[in-house]
């Protein structure tokens, strides 16, 4: 076989073996989902506020606005620091490297296969978001989808190749995972998730727009909005985080290994 | 409740200081919480733009709220949190054994074995905006202390709800992912309740995850503005509460079969 088609292969039982592993966990995924429920309640809190206030989005552009912001944050959900903080403190990590595997594509595919699962709980949700607010419902293009969910693939990527790249850490602390926690805080307030950057100050606006965090949310988001988006200027800048932190982690993996020693070795 | 209160301190110190092995992390535990009290002050200030407001409570009123929201979400990462994962190993690994053979309340024991200092930061950055709106507010000091009465009733339905989730973990092990739906529903507490449209929202904030009590009722009484059927609920709500989590977890132990069994 050649090499391509070999990785082919492996790959594919990669993804089925984790899809069955994820299809197994599927409780714990959908509590996952309803503890992600932070842009429902903006959803309220905003589409109230927008009654009475004066802001640039309106009550039911809101509504839509923290919907898609739910259903964007699904699939860039990333938790891969704190199962390899796991491996490395507990010297698990040990197992993985004699299979002549980088353990990198395990994480990857089971990230991967549990979108799937994910899906029918989001589906619901949203559902039960138009029933409850039927005058918002409306169906995003299908050219904005397809465009919508090429960004999403990139962002994914982009943030799954970043916190593997800060777990990486684990190697040197034993609680790498703080560090994603810090990072989150400032994904949380200049990604969009709080609040469209349509309502920041002008100031605070240009600087998040400086940073890859807006990339995560708030064009995804505006793309299925059917608003205006630089789709290219997106699409670059996602794909030169995501290629900076796939090439910083390799190097990292390498300096890492050299000073891991398994615990009880 | 002397023997109580001397076990408390040893388990305190001993955690504390097993938690101070890791400084690097406090700094940025610190910087975390820092951000976070910026970005939820940011957060706040972007709906009183243009005549804007959050149901009708202005700016400070409003600060009020957020920063006992934030001093009670730190207080449950420093008390509640540390002792999840222990309660889970207990139940899963079969050592809940030697806990319940123990001289003492086995609930006392596993809702105070560890504390973490990593949510002090999030405690003090309360206090200093519940600080800041009082003075903008100009509040006699009288209306803050008598606020504390409700606020402890707070403190007593956070507990009470955690752990009665926590023992699901007789059953469940991955209960850690209950509690982080509990976690962000109360994310709803930074507001005051009548900035959630009325209805089915403020419903299920009230009655199921009540945030309504935990921060708007203890807020509304430092303003002066408490209504008697408020503060009845809160304490009524405090004392269900404790009471269910108490009978609860005699109810879960019926299932404990240790783990060899």
């Amino acid at each position: 076989m050649s090499l391509p088609k070999r990785a082919l292969v492996k790959w594919r039982a990669l993804c089925a073996l984790s899809l069955a592993n994820m299809l197994e966990y599927r409780a714990e995924i959908y509590l996952w989902v309803l503890a992600s429920v932070l842009p429902l309640i903006l959803l309220g809190v905003w589409s109230r506020a927008a009654q009475s206030g004066a802001f640039p989005l309106s009550s039911v552009e809101f509504i839509r606005y923290f919907i898609c912001v739910f259903v964007v944050r699904q699939f860039t959900f990333i938790w891969v620091i704190w199962e390899f903080e796991e491996l490395v403190v507990t010297g698990n990590l040990s197992h993985q490297l004699l299979q002549p595997l980088n353990p990198v594509w395990r994480f990857l595919a089971s990230h991967l296969t549990e979108r799937i699962v994910r899906l029918p709980l989001v589906a619901g949700v949203v559902a039960l978001c138009f029933a409850f607010y039927p005058g918002a419902f409306w169906l995003p293009r299908p050219l904005d989808v397809l465009r919508a969910t090429a960004l999403l693939g990139l962002a994914f990527i982009a943030r799954f190749w970043l916190q593997y790249m800060m777990s990486m850490l684990a190697f040197w602390s034993e609680r790498a995972a703080a560090i994603e926690e810090l990072w989150f805080t400032v994904h949380l307030f200049l990604s969009g998730m709080i609040a469209p950057l349509d309502v920041y100050p002008e100031p605070v606006r240009r600087f998040a727009e400086l940073t890859p965090f807006p990339y995560l949310i708030y064009h995804p988001v505006n793309l299925l909005l059917g608003r205006e988006v630089n789709l290219e200027r997106a699409l670059v800048v996602l794909a030169a985080w995501g290629a900076f932190a796939f090439l910083m982690q390799r190097w990292l993996w390498k300096r890492g290994l050299e000073r891991y020693s398994a615990m009880g070795s | 409740m002397r023997r109580y209160l001397r076990v408390l301190s040893a388990f305190w110190r001993t955690s504390l200081l097993s938690e101070l092995e890791y400084r690097l992390n406090f700094l940025l535990a610190l910087l975390s919480s820092l951000g976070h009290a910026v970005g939820n002050f940011f957060g706040l200030s972007l709906f009183y733009h243009g005549q804007g407001s959050l149901g009708g409570w202005p700016f400070f009123q409003a600060l009020l709220v957020m920063g006992t929201f934030t001093m009670l979400s730190g207080l449950s990462r420093v008390l509640l949190t540390p002792n999840l994962q222990r309660i889970v190993e207990h139940a899963r690994t079969g050592t809940l054994d030697f806990v319940l053979l123990k001289p003492i309340d086995s609930q006392f024991w596993l809702s105070t074995r560890r504390i973490s200092p990593w949510g002090l930061p999030d405690v003090l950055f309360g206090l200093s905006m519940i600080g800041y709106a009082a003075h903008r507010l100009s509040l006699p000091a009288t209306s803050l202390l008598w606020a504390l009465v409700p606020l402890s009733w707070s403190c007593v339905i956070q507990y009470s709800l955690w752990f009665t989730l926590a023992s699901i973990a007789i059953w469940y092990v991955k209960v850690h992912n209950v509690t982080e739906v509990l976690n962000g529903l109360l994310a709803a507490g930074r507001y005051p309740i009548d900035a959630l449209p009325p209805g089915a929202y403020r419903f299920v904030f009230t009655f199921i995850v009540p945030v309504a009590l935990l921060t708007t009722v203890p807020a509304r009484v430092a303003l002066s503005q408490a209504t008697p059927g408020g503060l009845a609920l809160a304490a009524a709500f405090a004392l269900g509460a404790f009471v269910f989590s108490r009978a609860f977890w005699r109810f879960a132990l019926r299932y404990y079969t240790s783990a060899s069994s």
